[in-house]
């Protein structure tokens, strides 16, 4: 009974590989023999290959590449090139931008230099590998659907990393490279800017995201309880929607009294994903360009209730001797 | 999967999710409301581990006072510059106190040459002549942060000739020929700001240098002077210490729904202001100075204790938060000794300048 009740894949797929739809002409052929992987079969599809990389890929991970030792190289020097405190402390280290008072020139090297040639190399690296998912997308004759959900989390992407700063007239707003420093630079930045949950773009982008995460359970959830009657089977359900479409969107609809489409469900949860990071972008660079205290603005527009400061027993503001 | 590794796999997970939840501390917690309801303003204490703060933090025994009569100490004995108004015995009192306080292993002789009391041969009288010119100024000027409970040298010292929290800079030299020359002070592991990676010495431009603390503007727009996000970094590692010596939640000086706002802040954020011009006042006017002093004794007096008493630059160690309240919300929870050593009061000669409160 537990046959479709499981966090693997049951069936294993095995036969002769299969090695893609034609290419274009002017494409360059794909790369290697096609393997099978057994442990892969238990997570995906079990065929590995044939690889297309193709001039943008490879350009991708070569410039992705001079990024991620740039910031390494950068941090082994921040603990004085000690292997044992580079591996320690590797949550820590960063590479930052450079301080504020450089603002948008471009300083010495090792004053912030290297944040700029990392963040081109790296913005280079993912926007060759956008143009990259936007040309296999043609190549195969589908949508672009793919590309442009990428292309929303890289407008986030550049928004704290690039036109934020831009319009902030300083380098040293951008996000620092490393694990816990961009954490910080996140609590940061909500805290200097009045509280960043104030800010009407962050509550539709978490709308969003928590949406995203919603839609994604049910969707998974259904398409897996219909697993017993064949309802990942797209091909099948094409042709006939057949009683496993049927019976999902009966689940629904006496549920909830409406129910999404095969098709439509996907729209949805493109929609919900793409705008979670298009929402926050717009939220982030307002902040400090537009409004620089969104706790302030919310209460100013009534979007946020202020307190009677009798309920903290607060004091006055002591450098004005009046409470602000 | 075989049998035997299911049974490892549910042993390891088992063990291991016991092992983590020794690292959490075990419920009940009391919490008391600090604020308007709602808003998570409130203050989380563990009855277990509060009982270790109580432990720690107990008084040490009185020395009997003695009557204030009697001809003055500084008409008695020589070279007595800032205590000299103090009647003789409690003179006597008052040195048995410090020594109590601050050298109970050492003694007389830790400041004292015994053959000539009266000789400032040894650089920890002077230091302490110093000390107690900071303590009656405290005491004195800034009851703004210590109000009437005032605070002695046990405060600090607690039976240790160097009080066990301070700071020096701990600024790494600039190296110019390194690739992270530019890393703001900051990221890298550190204890005195709760092992984050925000800046690692927010003492310097905050409890030496005046730098302004507070980074948001009250108002919803954009103001014309902008401190930008690696200021507030600053800030936060600050408030990190803070939260961090006296044991307490944001929430104790804030609704940290909106730190900024003074309307929705507990009075204990006004205290708190105080207090950072008060260490900044401890700092520029009564450890600074005594900067040649330290250099020539780094590691104290000859005969030990060994104890550093400057940083890896030369700088004396200074005072911030934990220096006095060592992990309780009130240094030793707000018990007064003062008043049972009023002679600390007595203390003349306190030249310094007047104490700035912007």
């Amino acid at each position: 009974m537990a046959e479709y009740q499981n966090i693997f894949t049951r069936i294993q797929v095995t036969g002769p590989a299969y090695p893609g739809v034609p290419l274009p002409a002017t494409d360059s052929a794909r790369k290697y023999t096609p393997t099978h992987v057994h442990l892969f079969g238990r997570l995906g599809d079990a065929q590995v290959g044939p690889l297309y990389l193709g001039a943008t890929g490879i350009a991708s991970i070569i410039c992705g590449t001079v990024a991620f030792v740039i910031i390494g190289l950068v941090m082994l020097d921040s603990v004085g090139w000690n292997l044992v405190q580079f591996v320690r402390q590797l949550p820590w280290l960063a590479l930052e931008p450079p301080a504020p008072s450089t603002g948008l020139k471009f300083p010495p090297l090792n004053q912030g230099g290297w944040w700029i040639i990392a963040g081109f190399f790296l913005s280079l690296s993912v926007l060759l590998w956008w143009v990259r998912t936007y040309r296999r997308a043609l190549s195969l004759g589908m949508g672009t659907h793919v590309a442009w959900a990428f292309a929303a989390a890289l407008w986030l992407f550049f928004v704290v990393g690039f036109f934020r700063p831009l319009a902030m007239g300083s380098w040293s707003e951008a996000v620092p490279f490393g694990i816990f420093p961009h954490l910080d630079w996140t609590a940061a930045l909500s805290i200097r800017h009045g509280n960043l949950f104030y800010n009407p773009f962050h509550a539709l982008s978490i709308v969003f995201l928590y949406g995203s995460t919603l839609l994604f359970a049910m969707h998974g959830a259904t398409i897996l309880a219909l697993g017993r009657f064949g309802g990942e089977r797209e091909i099948e359900l094409a042709i006939d929607r057949g009683t496993a479409a049927e019976r999902g969107g009966l689940f629904w609809r006496w549920t909830m009294g409406f129910n999404a489409s095969f098709e439509s469900i996907h729209r949805w949860a493109w929609w919900f994903a793409v705008l979670c990071p298009l929402t926050g972008g717009i939220g982030i660079l307002l902040t400090g360009t537009v409004v620089d205290n969104w706790h302030a603005w919310a209460v100013q527009h009534h979007f946020a209730p202020s307190y009677p400061a009798a309920s903290f027993n607060a004091l006055p503001d002591p450098v004005y001797g009046v409470a602000r | 999967m075989s049998l035997v590794a299911k049974a490892t796999l549910g042993a390891g997970a088992l063990i291991g999710g016991l092992l983590l939840l020794t690292t959490f501390e075990r419920p009940p917690v009391d919490t008391v409301q600090v604020g308007f309801r709602g808003l998570g303003a409130e203050q989380v204490y563990n009855p277990r581990t509060e009982r270790a703060v109580l432990a720690a933090n107990q008084l040490p025994e009185l020395v009997p006072a003695v009557p204030a009569v009697g001809p003055r100490a500084g008409q008695i004995y020589q070279n007595v510059q800032v205590l000299g108004d103090v009647p003789v015995a409690s003179f006597a009192r008052t040195m048995a106190a410090i020594t109590n306080w601050v050298s109970p292993e050492q003694g007389c002789n830790y400041c004292h040459n015994p053959d000539n009391m009266a000789s400032d041969e040894k650089y920890t009288k002077v230091v302490s002549r110093r000390m107690l010119q900071m303590t009656a100024r405290i005491n004195a000027d800034w009851k703004s942060h210590v109000a009437d409970t005032g605070v002695t040298c046990y405060t600090c010292h607690r039976g240790q000739p160097v009080p066990t929290y301070a700071w020096a800079r701990n600024d790494i030299p600039q190296r110019p020929s390194g690739l992270a020359g530019g890393q703001y002070g900051q990221n890298l592991a550190t204890p005195a700001i709760n092992q984050t990676s925000l800046p690692y010495d927010p003492f310097t431009p905050y409890l030496m240098n005046s730098a302004e603390i507070r980074v948001a503007t009250p108002a919803p727009r954009v103001a014309p002077v902008r401190p930008g996000t690696k200021d507030t970094e600053y800030t936060y590692a600050l408030m990190v210490h803070m939260s961090q010596a006296l044991g307490v939640n944001c929430t104790y000086c804030h609704n940290s729904r909106a730190f900024y706002s003074w309307e929705e802040s507990p009075p204990q954020r006004s205290n708190a202001w105080h207090g950072v011009r008060m260490v900044r006042d401890i700092n520029n006017n009564f450890i600074q100075p005594l900067q040649p002093v330290f250099a020539q004794h780094p590691a104290g007096l000859p005969e030990g204790p060994v104890a550093a008493r400057v940083g890896i630059h030369g700088d004396p160690l200074k005072v911030n938060c934990a220096t006095c309240h060592q992990g309780a919300y009130k240094p030793l929870l707000g018990q007064q000794m003062l008043a049972q050593y009023p002679e600390l009061n007595a203390v003349t000669r306190i030249d310094a300048p007047p104490p700035v409160r912007q």
